[in-house]
């Protein structure tokens, strides 16, 4: 078991999302970065499905109640075990009472801890990804206690990735969405040669984007709508959808991230900048 | 039986959407029925894939591979050719109880006023009418109605409430359903209904697909009250008659 001494900004426990009930309403969840995600779980051979935690900002301070492996990606957070710093993209051991902390955020958004053998909270519709109401916590509180497998031995084949600077990248490899062809000659300029700045109202559910390209009144049905997809308002404002979204939207869909592209986006914070670079289906 | 011209095209990577003419329409919902029961059984890696209805459209998820697009497309309209094969799939009408005393319907008296009737008329013309399920979408076992009375129709509250509470039924635009869980909202509430639509501790959490029919009936505050024990200790039991196509 964990123990939480501090829960860090907003901290929570992902997979790779739960998948088979959108048609139910139900989004899809899981990892913002699932690519990040997988490297920590490859760093400690776990199985891709294992639930990681994500990090979002700042830290948590988290005590090993059991001995385990563990190791953390994404963004640089400055990790610590009883106050010595550690590297990112490594396998570490923990002992009982080990005490993992975070300090300053160097770069990216989201870190990941994974632990060997994966976090156990409940699984709720074939997944441990926080979302209320589905699971009974949307994140991690002080003084939760955590289940995991524990583990005292271990040789970690890979004991080390470098780590990767791609989340400094911030052109965005979008595809036509749906309603593409709603855009205007301004709007699609706009869109290929502007940097957009993520807006203050950027989280699970979505990322807004300051800058507005024009109003539209194209009046649609309610459609189906994924993570990456980026709508459009009335007032011209840009909406990325992201893991927890919405399933069906009534808003224009006008383009549609790449999979790359969203854990790229969910490394980005208030004020950062993107752009958009149309790729061909 | 008619056939509708489709469109099918890429949605990113991972998924499709397919498209029938943009209206509102039984026939054709149900034709986008029939293609998802014809899928399931065609498709050799149908468990694979998501599929999510939605009036006049259905977007086919992939779980983990990019999808080669035009080998699939040829196989969804084989698909689509086949879709009567299978018989079509059993549909539902359910009955829902809600209480619309003012306790609950907290906007009646403001909706009376707006449509110039009397509230009596107001759950009268509620009752009466069928809803078909045209999406399930925005939380988790909403459903998107359609078929609500020309006399029902209402704007939404120019202000949104940040807290509408579970089981509330509401009246917005052209539109009528009930919030399956606490969450805000801007439409007109004008009761309660007392069973849970969506319980995540059940493997099918959502009771309700995409086709089904809703008629809501009356009650009084004791049924209420009754039916939400009956609900929360699992033994209501739902009242639901086949649909005969």
């Amino acid at each position: 078991m964990i123990k939480v001494i501090h829960p860090g900004f907003f901290t929570t426990i992902q997979d790779m999302g739960r998948f088979g009930y959108r048609e139910k309403g139900v989004p899809v969840c899981g990892c913002m970065d699932n690519y990040s995600a997988s490297i920590a779980n490859s760093l400690l051979d776990n199985s891709e499905m294992d639930a990681v935690m994500e990090i979002t900002m700042t830290g948590p301070k988290l005590e090993f109640h059991t001995s385990s492996f563990f190791s953390v990606t994404g963004a640089e957070m400055s990790p610590s075990l009883n106050g010595i710093p550690i590297n990112s993209y490594e396998a570490h051991k923990a002992n009982e009472g080990d005490i993992l902390s975070f300090g300053k955020l160097i770069n990216g958004f989201r870190s990941y801890l994974a632990v060997k053998g994966g976090f156990l909270t409940e699984m709720k519709l074939k997944s441990r990804s926080f979302y209320k109401p589905i699971t009974d916590q949307n994140r991690i509180k002080e003084y939760m206690e955590i289940p995991i497998e524990g583990c005292s031995e271990y040789s970690p084949i890979i004991s080390h990735i470098k780590p990767e600077s791609w989340h400094k990248e911030y052109e965005l490899d979008v595809y036509k969405g749906p309603e593409y062809e709603i855009l205007t000659g301004d709007q699609l300029k706009l869109l290929s040669t502007n940097k957009f700045t993520i807006a203050k109202e950027n989280n699970r559910m979505a990322y807004q984007l300051e800058e507005l390209i024009g109003v539209q009144s194209h009046s649609m049905l309610t459609s189906a709508t994924l993570p990456g997809t980026v709508q459009l308002t009335p007032n011209g404002k840009l909406i990325i959808l992201m893991r927890d979204g919405q399933t069906t939207g009534g808003y224009p869909r006008v383009l549609q991230l790449a999979s790359r592209s969203i854990a790229l986006l969910a490394q980005k914070k208030f004020g950062d900048k993107i752009s958009f670079q149309l790729l061909p289906h | 039986m008619s056939s509708h011209s489709i469109s099918v095209r890429p949605f990113g990577e991972h998924a499709i959407l397919i498209e029938w003419p943009n209206e509102v329409s039984e026939a054709i919902l149900y034709d986008i029925i029939d293609f998802v029961e014809s899928f399931k059984l065609d498709f050799q890696d149908s468990q694979d894939w998501e599929l999510v209805p939605a009036y006049n459209s259905v977007t086919l998820i992939n779980r983990s591979t990019k999808i080669d697009f035009s080998k699939t497309r040829y196989q969804l309209l084989e698909c689509y050719k086949k879709r009567k094969d299978s018989g079509p799939p059993q549909r539902y009408l359910w009955r829902l109880p809600v209480c619309y005393d003012l306790e609950f319907g907290i906007d009646l008296e403001e909706v009376a006023a707006t449509l110039d009737c009397s509230i009596k008329d107001i759950i009268e013309a509620h009752t009466k009418h069928i809803y078909t399920v045209y999406g399930i979408g925005f939380l988790p076992g909403f459903m998107y109605l359609g078929g609500l009375p020309k006399d029902l129709e209402t704007p939404r509250k120019s202000v949104p409430r940040l807290m509408v509470i579970k089981g509330s039924v509401g009246l917005a635009g052209k539109q009528t359903g009930i919030y399956p869980q606490d969450s805000p909202g801007g439409w007109n509430i004008i009761g309660n209904c007392p069973i849970t639509i969506f319980n995540a501790n059940l493997e099918n959490p959502c009771f309700v697909s995409v086709g089904d029919q809703i008629q809501f009936y009356a009650i009084n505050r004791a049924e209420y009250d009754l039916h939400k024990i009956e609900t929360e200790i699992g033994i209501y039991n739902l009242d639901k008659i086949k649909i005969d196509d």
